[in-house]
């Protein structure tokens, strides 16, 4: 009763319902100036990504040896050519779908397969749990880039080593987060009162715990993509990842690394794109951890 | 305290020996046939099968695992199969440059990032703490070998200050200490991003606690409340510190890819493209055990200075 008379009299009963969580969160993005400004850089890097056949001025793999290392803003070459002579703007349009490809991916794997190695570890407990998580710290023994170069310096070069290389160095950490994740939910009041209510452990995994502990990984994974293009790029140039001829940002600053004395700036393009671009990744996941008031 | 040592003591143990059935397995992850590389070939059938017989390729492959552990266990890695040199001399050189670089660089990143973030915490809000939140977003963003690119670009090739390549064998410390510069500051921008982001989180954390408040509200100077913030974020930035520091360990390959340094990283780029299965397995194999044992390290030290941790 005193709490009730201690609100203002003339206030209206709040009648509707409160707005849902992922309402909540969506508008919370919307208000966010930075992740608002990434989110924009990034559309537009996928979406040329996506329409380079068709925004590409030149064939990126065609060029001619009289047009080599052309400075930026030379004619019909906005952005100058590479040490074959081919068209730079093609190529960087081209070479966003491979560094997307390979950075997106494995982490995509890793939270699917992450997701549920942890979760199953992290609710049944146990025999199951040690089993997974001494497994998982296996791999929490080499550092993410040497674990990444060893695994694909093992399997050879190629796009398809490259996917799996990174998706091994990626789940494990899923998994350690969905666990923890789990962990925590498992011991509220709610599941027992499902576990109770006669409810099995599958359906409590998918309806009451996945929906708790997606939030904290899903957070955790964005995290992780802006680091799964780096080292992509990385082992492309390396040598590991795709193969030339192929337009790939980090071949492209592999193979033009020899020409940085002859001309500064067209060298330095690929490696400025893989920069904006896990940039922007790395300031949606910030806006989306606060967002979703998410502490990591 | 010293329950959980020993217990994380032991928990180490399995997971050396886990990493050590990764590298093992690394042989055959690789595609051809193993003894094909070190074959000619026209060599006939009974030479290959005795080759095999002397690198104990016919033995099942468990048997080849503790066979191949217990070699190295008493620090033998076997022989290149480019140079023919014993793999732990090459990777024993190797070491030393990279750790060389690992201190030089987390040095460098902790001084700067634990300066910035305090600051930044110090200063909420305020520019200087969205300048040092911009530095911190780019650190982790930057593709690390870029920007050794964009370093050589601008100080070795423009200016003409520093030396691009190399470790100048022989040049003399000053040499050598020109040579580490530039990788030193590139291996340096992640940790400085992560640091300051960290140091930061921290001591707002203490900042938000209630007995800041008491110790402002008694009137204690602002420099002597900074020392009781630094005091109780300290853990926290220990722990960042040396997690960071093993990364640079393992995390050097790149760089040193881009500088030429003669370090690990260099090494195991160098045996990847010479198929030089044994040099990559002892590469690895060394950083991680390092790896293990400094993250080890860490958590000790960690449950020494804050004894709360070890109650959990």
């Amino acid at each position: 009763m005193a709490l009730v008379t201690a609100l203002p009299q003339d206030t209206e009963p709040v009648a509707q319902a409160p707005i849902s969580y992922w309402r909540a969160v969506g508008w919370r993005l919307a208000r966010d100036p930075a992740t608002l400004v990434a989110g924009s850089v990034l559309l537009i890097i996928v979406l040329s990504a996506l329409l380079a056949p068709w925004l590409a001025p030149y064939d990126p793999s065609a060029g001619s040896i009289r047009l080599r290392l052309a400075p930026v803003g030379a004619p019909g070459h906005a952005l100058g050519t590479d040490e074959q002579g081919r068209d730079m703007l093609s190529r960087l349009l081209w070479g966003g779908r491979m560094t997307l490809v390979a950075g997106l991916a494995p982490v995509l794997v890793a939270l699917a397969l992450g997701t549920a190695l942890g979760v199953l570890a992290g609710y049944v407990g146990g025999l199951t749990n040690t089993l997974v998580m001494r497994t998982m710290d296996v791999f929490y023994a080499f550092p993410a880039v040497l674990l990444a170069i060893a695994i694909s310096g093992a399997l050879g070069p190629g796009l398809p080593n490259t996917l799996l290389a990174l998706s091994i160095v990626f789940v494990p950490r899923v998994v350690r987060v969905a666990e923890s994740a789990t962990v925590q939910v498992k011991g509220l009041e709610y599941i027992a009162a499902a576990r109770a209510s006669g409810a099995g452990v599958l359906p409590i995994m998918r309806h009451h715990l996945l929906a708790n502990v997606l939030g904290p990984i899903l957070v955790f994974a964005s995290t992780q993509v802006s680091l799964c293009i780096i080292l992509a790029a990385g082992l492309s140039f390396l040598g590991l990842g795709v193969t030339p001829p192929a337009a790939e940002w980090g071949l492209m600053l592999n193979t033009l690394r020899q020409s940085i004395y002859v001309n500064a700036i067209v060298p330095a393009l690929p490696g400025l794109a893989i920069f904006i671009t896990s940039m922007a990744f790395n300031l949606l996941s910030d806006g989306l951890r606060d967002a979703m008031e998410i502490r990591a | 305290m010293w329950t959980y040592a020993g217990r994380r003591l032991l928990l180490a143990i399995p997971t050396l020996l886990g990493a050590s059935i990764i590298v093992f397995a690394m042989v055959h992850l690789a595609p051809g046939d193993p003894i094909a590389a070190v074959m000619p070939a026209e060599s006939s059938k009974a030479e290959i099968e005795a080759t095999k017989k002397a690198y104990g390729f016919d033995k099942p492959l468990p048997v080849q695992y503790l066979v191949w552990l217990g070699r190295v266990a008493q620090g033998d890695l076997g022989r290149s199969i480019a140079t023919r040199r014993a793999v732990i001399l090459d990777v024993r050189d190797a070491l030393a440059n990279s750790l060389i670089l690992a201190v030089s660089s987390s040095l460098l990143a902790f001084g700067l990032g634990t300066a910035l973030g305090l600051l930044a915490a110090f200063r909420q809000g305020r520019w200087l703490d969205k300048l040092a939140s911009g530095i911190a977003v780019i650190g982790v963003s930057v593709p690390h070998y870029w920007a050794g690119i964009i370093l050589i670009i601008i100080f070795s090739v423009q200016l003409n200050w520093l030396p691009a390549m190399g470790a100048a064998d022989g040049g003399g410390p000053l040499a050598y200490l020109r040579h580490m510069t530039l990788p030193t500051v590139a291996l340096a921008l992640i940790p400085l991003g992560v640091i300051t982001r960290v140091v930061r989180s921290a001591a707002l954390d203490v900042l938000s606690q209630e007995f800041v408040l008491a110790l402002r509200a008694k009137g204690l100077a602002a420099r002597r409340v900074f020392r009781h913030v630094v005091k109780n974020a300290a853990p926290q930035i220990f722990t960042v510190l040396g997690l960071q520091f093993g990364f640079q360990l393992g995390g050097s390959v790149l760089v040193e890819a881009v500088f030429s340094w003669p370090g690990t990283g260099y090494l195991l780029n160098l045996a990847i493209f010479q198929r030089d299965i044994p040099v990559l397995q002892g590469v690895i194999l060394v950083l991680a055990t390092f790896f293990v044992l400094l993250n080890l390290a860490v958590d000790l030290l960690q449950t020494l200075v804050d004894p709360r941790i070890a109650r959990h």
